[in-house]
């Protein structure tokens, strides 16, 4: 099976320990991953901000470097949902054939991380080892777009050593929704100051999410805070192990 | 093109309307509390429905079919209604319905008139036009009572009032109600139990003395001519069965093909809107009963060039069930009012815009007012996809130029991987001196939130250095 990975652009750009953490994860999994040099950004920011000619360059940019694999495997949930919802919907609306076809090719082999792990390797038990108070936030995207359900969750249970206490009003947006963030401000403040005191409420020492995005966000504000909770990608604690630490 | 009037005035941008809401502690606490209550009252009959899926597509089903076939409907129900003994009136903007019911209220010499809870009317700024004509309107619905008395303006669909306490309606009721009529007692509390009593001797009596009524319509079936008004209190059916003259405006949307169809639809409003099983009040008219007049004012108001958007048009499937506010988490900070508009939280969003067209500030800033997480879609009874919706809308919007220029930074970057890695390894050498505050615009993020560190090494970097980590 001819894997690639789709890193996306903030993890590629700001969060690396994630995408080490995925290449490590598969590896001791038994699954080599290609890194296809040529991606950048699948254009989400552009498409949800009404940047639409923009968005359709980027996506075809983005099925060119990907389309000839097997699977393509996604650390984020957001984006996987930008691939899998929207590239449709860009190729139906640009009559470019060719971009249609790519997409058609590249959308149904593309998984984020936990359906990879869950649906096509059939692993529930990663492996992994992090012995520390960890809650979940299900992004949005991951819960409403995608539709990951329980997968992440059932990877961090079986997690050794891990107490995973569940989040209060979890299925609530935290207000990150990119340029949502900077256009709204200030509600994106409000929404983020309610997650953060529901993140604070359990007790939790990192906050773990399948999307960087969105912990860039929280984690921000909880920095702010000096809160002393850490956010982390769910990859990096599935790839933690007893004998060696991520980096 | 002239702009279409939604019954508010436009004003400044969301996210300044929305600034000031989310300093307001007493507001902010009252939309917490009050749509969290029927989020979960909502979630609880809807989960118990075991059909619901079934159900929520019949409901797009028909409402798409009825959409298309528009045209047809409309003239079916114009027949059935005439046949019935009511006259039509058709109106192609808020103006011309407001000139229409102005005349029908003039004609039978009266000058005042009571109202069951309609959101065509507050659409199209009936009350004010009426006044304008030296015509009383009085609202019935309770809460409609408490904006009309506190002369404050609607911020929910069905709840027109949620930003409102009760001890805030005990002094909107102590101080207003002699002014419109019978007065409140003197010894009133703000127990709900009190403040419903006081509203309902203040509203018998105007009940009893009035006779002209206006209201809209949930659903218009066509095959009969039969009108439907779902509400809650009872105050509606007053309007609706006492008075003489009845006027009712009605959306052209607001169509169904059969009687059968309301099947799909008493449904799924009352568990999406109210949270409740079934409807407490469901009244059905059928043209006019004997020695008494009905009219039916058919408007369109924006609506037809809503239905030529291939995209956009699915907002008129909207049942105005509210489901979409109460879940918004943006909604529930932000408040109805900083919608500038009748229609508030996530289906007004898409709604505005597409009526009154983007051409102020505050209706392009409408599609923003999300951040897109989805919940609107997945509580709506008719299936909106109301961010789909957005994202169309935003594509069509006038763009800042400082964003413009930011994207188009950003685009260009993206274009090749290797100015993007340029970009990185410069990030990279300067992560030293990223400030932790940020100028113009960008400080919306760090006057909240610390940026993240910017790495040493991008992640495409690591893996060219170490081959993917295996040397």
């Amino acid at each position: 099976m001819r894997v690639a990975l789709f890193v996306t652009c903030v993890n590629d750009t700001l969060f690396p320990d994630t995408g080490r953490a995925v290449v490590r994860l598969l590896r001791r999994l038994g699954v080599e991953a290609d890194f296809p040099r040529a991606q950048t950004c699948c254009g989400q920011m552009h498409a949800n901000t009404g940047y639409r000619d923009e968005a359709v360059r980027l996506a075809r940019r983005s099925v060119a470097a990907l389309r000839g694999y097997d699977a393509v495997v996604v650390p984020s949930g957001s984006c996987a949902a930008m691939i899998r919802e929207q590239y449709p919907k860009l190729a139906g609306s640009s009559g470019v054939t060719p971009f249609a076809d790519a997409v058609a090719q590249v959308v149904p082999r593309t998984y984020e991380l936990t359906e990879f792990l869950v649906d096509v390797l059939g692993v529930t038990d990663v492996g992994a080892y992090f012995p520390h108070r960890v809650t979940y936030h299900p992004t949005c995207h991951s819960l409403r777009g995608i539709h990951l359900g329980d997968r992440p969750l059932t990877l961090l249970r079986q997690v050794r050593g891990i107490e995973l206490v569940p989040l209060p009003g979890a299925e609530e947006c935290c207000g990150f929704g990119g340029t949502f963030a900077l256009k709204n401000a200030d509600v994106s403040a409000a929404m983020c100051a309610d997650k953060v005191r529901a993140v604070l409420d359990t007790g939790a020492e990192v906050l773990c999410a399948a999307d960087n995005s969105c912990l860039m966000h929280i984690g921000g504000m909880l920095g702010r805070q000096k809160s002393g909770v850490r956010v982390m990608h769910l990859a990096e604690i599935l790839c933690s192990a007893e004998t060696a630490g991520v980096r | 093109m002239s702009v279409t009037f939604l019954g508010m005035p436009a004003t400044r941008p969301f996210p300044r309307n929305a600034a000031r809401a989310v300093r307001d502690s007493q507001l902010r606490f009252n939309l917490r509390k009050a749509t969290r209550t029927i989020r979960a009252r909502r979630a609880s009959v809807v989960a118990e429905a075991p059909d619901w899926a079934e159900l929520r597509e019949a409901g797009r089903a028909i409402k798409e079919h009825t959409l298309r076939n528009l045209d047809r409907y409309l003239i079916q129900l114009e027949e059935a209604v005439t046949a019935a003994g009511g006259r039509v009136h058709w109106a192609a903007d808020g103006a011309e319905a407001n000139r229409i019911v102005a005349g029908l209220v003039k004609a039978t010499g009266e000058t005042e008139v009571v109202k069951v809870k309609s959101m065509a009317t507050q659409e199209i700024g009936l009350n004010e036009a009426l006044l304008e004509h030296g015509i009383t309107a009085y609202e019935t619905d309770l809460a409609e009572l408490i904006v009309q008395l506190g002369d404050d303006r609607p911020s929910h669909i069905l709840v027109p009032a949620i930003h409102r306490n009760r001890a805030e309606i005990r002094e909107i009721f102590a101080e207003h109600m002699s002014g419109w009529g019978r007065p409140a007692p003197e010894d009133l509390t703000d127990d709900p139990a009190a403040l419903a009593e006081a509203a309902r001797l203040h509203l018998r009596e105007r009940f009893l003395k009035t006779k002209v009524a206006i209201s809209g319509a949930n659903f218009a079936i066509a095959e009969t001519g039969t009108m439907v008004v779902l509400e809650s209190e009872g105050n509606g059916r007053m309007c609706l069965t006492l008075p003489r003259t009845l006027i009712s405006v009605v959306g052209i949307e607001k169509v169904l093909p059969t009687w059968r169809d309301l099947e799909v639809f008493l449904q799924l409003l009352p568990r999406s809107s109210t949270g409740e099983r079934m409807n407490p009040y469901t009244s059905t008219w059928t043209g006019a009963a004997e020695g008494q007049e009905f009219h039916l004012v058919l408007l369109d108001n924006g609506r037809t060039g809503v239905l030529a958007d291939e995209v956009g048009r699915q907002a008129l499937r909207c049942i105005r069930c509210s489901a979409c506010l109460n879940v918004c988490p943006v909604y529930e900070r932000a408040g109805g009012h900083a919608y500038g508009s009748v229609y508030p939280g996530p289906i007004g969003a898409i709604l505005t815009p597409q009526l009154r067209g983007m051409e102020s500030e505050l209706d392009r800033s409408l599609p923003y007012a999300s951040s897109l997480c989805g919940a609107c879609y997945e509580v709506c009874p008719v299936a909106i996809d109301i961010p789909s919706v957005l994202v169309d809308l935003r594509a069509r919007a006038r763009h800042p130029w400082p964003e413009r220029a930011g994207m188009a930074a950003a685009g260009w970057v993206f274009e090749r991987s290797g100015r993007l890695a340029r970009l990185q390894r410069a990030g990279g050498r300067l992560r030293r001196l990223v400030p932790r505050r940020l100028p113009g615009p960008l400080g919306g993020w760090t006057d909240t939130r610390d940026l993240p560190e910017v790495p040493r090494e991008s992640f495409r970097d690591w893996w060219d250095r170490t081959d993917g980590g295996r040397r």
